[in-house]
This record gives structure tokens, sequence and C-alpha cells, in this order.
């Protein structure tokens, strides 16, 4: 067995060297979960918050499922949208299967959940605060939702960065849909598993443990954005 | 006005990010196959040489044998390229595909821990030595996931009048998973396992393991290719996927398969006829 | 887009026009929670142009009271008319409400105010002039671009105030609004509240200091167990409260 060390060195060595193919699975990587994040972004946050200020029967079922969604399995999801898009389903015209796109689709299905359900949360606690105070200036419910997304911004940050960190690290769902095709749809974490199955358990330490920086990377880069834009718009 | 173009932004990342191009304009074929050929290096070393006469981009998916056939059966895909010739007859029988043709062989081996406690090793007979593993109740890792290797696997099993899975999760154990993943596990738990020479010569992880047994015909283990049939999926990419299966029958695809070597092995032996 | 009291200069002067959502009237109202009556007011006229003062002891109901008339809790019975006509959303955007512990949006002092002068259809090229005349009405002018949130107590509540104040109400509804604060910042609410009574607004406000309900007010609403015990005219319910409860509150017996 290889040991950590080695791993490490090499993980170095390999960002070092500035490997073209490294850098495009890097970046093709951070474009599909980037792309994913944002379109569960701008759906999952209203209805989250849609979800938080609404009053009708069934939302708290529609509250547990939606948290419960936000547990599904990676694999199932990849099953479902590759049925969806096989040239044998329903979206099969489109011909997305084996492209990023479908990656996209399917990282926004299984994000989409997340982000909701905590934005959902965080909402729910500001409109504790704020209801009274809009309807007496007479916001309605469901219009004091962009208010709440608003004034909820840097703590709904915290939902998308874990949509991110699931999009991210997620390998069952990108691999069916995107079928692992090199130069196309290979990814971070397909490629790990690659050469977890050729053996190359020391590259793939490697390149996990370039994911790991990568990640660090985002919310490093994201918390210092939120804090300088905290001081700049006054939360 | 922050907000208005936040929201704007926001937007507008989202759609560019939806409308990405899934892919780039020239031509590509998506060819569905097997875990071996890749994990191998094959098409690696393949791919571009095709890529650069033809200008045909090929896309593979390398999944078991099994999958491959199940997702060509969706017509996702226009190439299957895989090593399971009862079923790949079957695929083309059934109106799947249009004709299927050989391609290339390499063989099956089954490695082991030094220790041996089967007693298997140097056995040129592989039917005798999984009784003999059977008898001894010694640790066997089996792919499990249907694939072509599993199917070969499988086929020994009958012929030496064994059914393991009745042991399965004792001394039988499947993995379902991919060649590379069973052999990681199998080699950690000191299980023999049958393998692909090619995914073996390339497997990195080997570590004190060995082959134990080579040589059985029985162990020969053939590529088959076939056009998925565009008269049932009209958007197979025939005309490219025939192409490309013609290099592959070619003098010039059959020297490059048998010219394949990893630490001076040859991997693959071309038999088109 | 209706007359704004509040000119830009800020200068508030001349005799008070009656507003024109008086009298406002509650016939029949009731509110129950837990199986207890909160609220149990048959009949009920406010038409005093100057500040109306809710007094009584805790749990008399007064915060709820004011949130009836407001509109932010509906009732399990009776109704509300504000000069006769039932509170359409056009009257309701003609009310205001304070509460005990201001509620300020994450953004900064100009932006909660630029926020309700945006909700009440006031033209972008209007927003800025008018900020700049409510900042200097509440003090608040050094504090424009600073968060809302990282006001002290009493600015904190003085931008609550005037940001109500943003949409010229007709009627204001202050819930305890200086329960929270030290007298020196009292003061400067209650300065606000009484230019901004003088300016037409109707003020009706929830208070536990007596002082201050002598201080602003014309006249006196006394609730006791969810009813209007009296309702007089201040000059009179100091020296002689009627009833019982509210001699008995006056002279401090009953716990404020």
């Amino acid at each position: 067995m290889q040991d950590f060390a080695a791993s490490l060195a090499h993980a170095i060595g390999l960002i070092l060297s500035g490997d073209a193919e490294l850098w495009a699975i890097v970046l093709l990587s951070l474009r599909v979960s980037l792309s994913a994040v944002l379109i569960a972004a701008v759906i999952g946050m209203p209805l989250g918050a849609a979800l938080a200020v609404a009053r009708f029967p069934g939302r708290q079922a529609l509250i547990v499922l939606l948290n419960a969604l936000m547990g599904l399995p990676p694999v199932v999801v990849g099953l479902v949208v590759y049925m969806m898009l096989s040239n044998a389903g329903p979206l099969g015209v489109l011909q997305l299967l084996y492209t990023p796109a479908a990656m996209i689709i399917a990282q926004v299905v299984l994000v989409m959940p997340i982000i909701a359900a905590l934005s959902r949360q965080v909402v729910e606690t500001l409109d504790r605060e704020y209801s009274e105070q809009l309807r007496s200036i007479g916001v309605s419910r469901l219009g004091s939702v962009p208010t709440l997304l608003w004034d909820g911004r840097f703590n709904l940050l915290t939902a998308v960065l874990a949509g991110f960190g699931r999009a991210i690290a997620e390998v069952g769902a990108v691999i069916i849909v995107g079928g692992n095709i090199n130069h196309v749809t290979r990814v971070m974490t397909t490629t790990i598993a690659l050469e977890t199955s050729k053996g190359n358990l020391a590259l793939a330490l490697a390149l996990g443990t370039i994911l790991i920086f990568i990640a660090i990377t985002v919310n490093a880069a994201t918390s210092a954005a939120g804090g300088t834009a905290r001081r700049l718009f006054h939360a | 006005m922050f907000r208005r173009f936040f929201m704007a932004t926001l937007m507008a990342a989202g759609v560019a990010a939806a409308a990405a191009p899934a892919s780039a304009a020239e031509e590509f074929i998506v060819v569905q196959s097997t875990t071996s050929t890749q994990n191998s290096g094959l098409f690696d070393y393949m791919l571009p040489k095709f890529s650069e006469k033809t200008g045909i981009e090929v896309r593979v998916v390398a999944v078991g044998t099994g999958q491959a056939i199940k997702n060509a059966m969706n017509g996702d895909g226009d190439v299957l390229f895989v090593h399971a010739k009862p079923s790949e007859e079957k695929f083309v029988a059934e109106g799947y595909g249009v004709e299927r043709f050989d391609v290339m062989y390499n063989d099956f081996v089954i490695v082991g821990p030094p220790s041996d406690p089967a007693g298997i090793s140097g056995m040129t007979d592989a039917t005798a030595a999984l009784t003999k593993i059977a008898e001894a109740e010694a640790p066997f890792a089996s792919r499990g996931d249907d694939s072509g290797t599993n199917k070969a696997e499988m086929r020994l099993w009958a012929a030496a009048g064994i059914d393991p899975t009745a042991d399965s999760g004792r001394w039988y154990r499947e993995t379902g998973s991919g060649m590379g993943a069973t052999l990681n596990t199998g080699t950690a738990m000191d299980a023999y396992i049958m393998t692909d020479r090619a995914t073996w010569i390339a497997f990195g992880n080997k570590g004190d393991y060995e082959i134990m047994v080579e040589g059985d015909p029985q162990l020969f283990n053939q590529y088959g290719v076939i056009l998925v049939n565009p008269d049932r999926f009209p958007n197979v990419r025939a005309e490219s996927g025939q192409t490309f299966i013609d290099w592959l029958l070619s003098d010039e695809g059959q020297e490059t398969i048998a010219s394949y070597r990893v630490d001076g092995q040859q991997l693959f032996f071309p038999n088109a006829k | 887009m209706r007359d704004l009291r509040l000119s830009h200069s800020g200068a508030v002067t001349g005799v008070p026009t009656p507003a024109r959502d008086l009298p406002i009237s509650a016939r029949g109202l009731r509110l129950q929670r837990g199986g207890k009556l909160l609220i149990d007011v048959p009949d009920l006229t406010i038409e005093t142009v100057g500040p109306t003062m809710i007094l009584g002891p805790n749990g008399a109901g007064k915060s709820v009271l004011i949130r009836l008339l407001h509109g932010l809790v509906e009732p399990d019975a009776g109704q509300i008319t504000l000069a006769g006509r039932d509170p359409d959303r056009a009257a309701r955007a003609r009310q205001a409400m304070v509460f005990q512990r201001p509620v300020l949006l994450r953004r900064s002092v100009t932006g909660n105010l630029h926020y309700v002068l945006r909700f009440h259809g006031v033209p972008r090229s209007e927003r800025r002039a008018r900020v700049r005349d409510l900042l200097a009405r509440g003090d608040l002018s050094g504090k424009g671009r600073q968060s809302a949130r990282s006001l002290s107590g009493g600015e904190g509540q003085r931008l609550a105030l005037i940001r109500a104040l943003a949409g010229a109400p007709e009627i204001l509804f202050l819930d305890e609004p200086t329960s929270s604060l030290d007298p020196g910042a009292t003061q400067r609410i209650e300065a606000l509240i009484a230019r901004a009574a003088r300016a037409g607004t109707k003020v009706i406000m929830v208070t536990h200091d007596l002082g201050q309900a002598r201080r602003l007010g014309e006249e006196i609403l006394f609730l006791n167990g969810g009813r209007v015990e009296e309702q007089t005219p201040v000059a009179d319910f100091f020296p002689r409260p009627r009833s019982a409860a509210a001699r008995a509150f006056v002279d401090g017996h009953l716990l404020v």
C-alpha cells in the first residue's frame, strides 16, 4: 500500500506541473458543479422561501419531503436522469446524454432540495423576526419573499456552499449520465473512481487531495467575498 | 440597485450555464465498451490514431459488458464493443445491432496470493482449479455484476458443476463492481480472482499477487464489435460508427491492437476475419 | 400620489388637519386564544385628533388591541371601520406601526428608508431628498451609510420611527416604543412623536409610562382584562379615574 506522504507529494507535484489534462478536468468539474449550484440556487432559494412563508394544507408534509430529499442518493438521481435523457427515454430527442449538460441536470436535481430545504430554514427564522413589520408596511406574504431572501443573503450563502460541497464531491450521478468520457465528461470524482479501479491508488489519492484543495479554495473565496460584501452592504 | 445587478448576474449565469454547448461541433461517436479495454489503456493508445486518420472523435463509455449492452439497447451509443459472445449474438438477433464481428481476444487468468490456500498455482485446467478452490472454501472474489468477465466465470463454474452463489457471503464473495474495484477488494482479503490479462498487467495495485492459473482454452476471451441498429434508433451515427468498425477490422486497426504493449507484454491479440 | 404631510424641508407648521381615516370604530370585537378571551370590545370609537394613549395592567390586551386595529391580527368576531368604511389596502397603506423592539432590515440606515419609500411608490428621483429629510428629522444624518443593525437602541428606534413616518401615515400605531430606552433616548422619541402628531398624524400608542401618557396623550384608553374600561380625556383621567381598576392603576397598585 502506497503511503499518504507519497500521495501528498504526488498531488503537489501534479498541481505544480500545470498538467493541461488535469487542469481541463478540474475546470470541467468546476464548470459543471458551479453551473448546477447556480441553477439550483435560482430555483431552490425562492422555492424554499415560498415554502417558509406560505401557509397551505400539506405544507408540513412538503417540508418533510424536501428535508428527506436532501439525502437523495446520487446513484438514484443519476439513474433517473439517465432514463429521462436516454434515447429510449422521454427526453432522448434532446441528445444530452453523455454531455456536461446532462451532468449539470443531474447535479441540479441532487442539489436543489438541499438549497431549498436550507433556504426554507433560513427564511423561516428571518420571517419570524420580520413578518409583523413587513405586514405593517403592507407587504403580502409571498411579496415578502424577495425581501427575506435579500436580507438573509449571507445566511443563504451557507445553503449554497452546502449544495456546492455535495455537487463537487458526488460521483454516482455524473458517472452514469456523463459516462466518464475522456476529454468530454471526465471530472475529478470520476477520474478518482477510474484511477482507483485501475489500482493507481497514489494517483487517485493525489487527485482527491486536489479536490479537497478546490473545495477549500471555493469555500474560502466565498466567505471572503461574503465578509467583504457584508461590510459593504450592511447585513 | 445592487440587488438588481445581483439577480441579473445570477439569472444570466444560470442561463449561460444551461445553454453552454454540450460538445464541440466536430464529428464524434459514442462507443459503449467495457472497463477492461479502458483500464488496460488500449483505447488511450488506439483511438488517437483512428481520430487522426478520420477526424472522428470516439467517446468511450466504459462500464461492465452487461450494462454496456443495456445502454446500447436504449439506443445510447453508436457502437458496442464488448466481450460476451452469446449476449452479443442475442443483441443482434433481437434487432438491436446490425452485425457482430470478432475483433481481438485476450485471455482470462486466475490470480491469487502467494500463500495459495487452495494449492492451484501452476495449474492449466481452470475448471479443476475452481473445483479445488470450492473444496478448500478458499476466498474467491467475483465481479458479480453480469459483466463479460463475470459471465465467463459463471460458465466455468457451471462446467465444474458447482454453484458458488450458494456460498455467497462465505468464501464466495461477489463485489458487484468493475474489474479494478474487484481486484482492489479481492487482493485486500487474500481472495482468488479471475481477471482478464490486460487489466491485470496494467493494474497498479497488485501487491504480492501472482498469476496462478493460465493457458486453458476455456479462458479464451473474445471481443466483438457491433454497430447499433440505425433502423431501430434513428439517432445512431451509423456512417461514422461503421467507419470505426471498418478501421478496427482493417489491417491498420488490427496491427495497432497488436502493437499495444504494457511492460513489454502484448495485451490483445487481433483475430478479425 | 396623495399629499404627503411632510414637506421636503421637513418643517411642520400650521394647524393640524383631522386625519381622513377618523373615526376608527370597532364593533363587537372579540379575539380568543387558547380558550381565553383576550379582547372583548363591543363598541369603541376613537375620534380624537390628538394622540390616544392605551394604558392598562399587564395582560390587559393592549398590544393585541392595536394589532387588531392595525390589521395585523384578524379578530374572531366583529369589525373595524375607518371613517365608516371597511379598511382596504389603500387605507392600510396609510397606517404604520413601530414595535417595542425595532425590526430593522439587514441593510444600511438609508436602505431601510428607501425600502419603505419604494414600497409607497415614491419616484426614484425624489427618494434621495426624502431620505435626507427623514434622516435629519431623526437626527441620524451622519449615520446613513451605517448598517441599521449596528445602531444603538435609541438610534434604532428613531430609525424605526422615521421609517414609519416615511410614508406619511394617517394613523401611526406605537407599541411601547420607549420601554427599553434610557430617559434621554425616550425624550427624543417623544419629541418625534409629538411633532408627527402636530403634523396631523393620528397617534395610537401603548405605553407603561404614566408620565409619557400625560405628556403626549390627548385621550386615555384604559384597558383591563381585554375590555375598555375607560375612554376619557387625559385631563380627566389622572385626577378622576372612574373605575376602581383605573384608580388602582393610577395609584400604582395594579401591576403595570
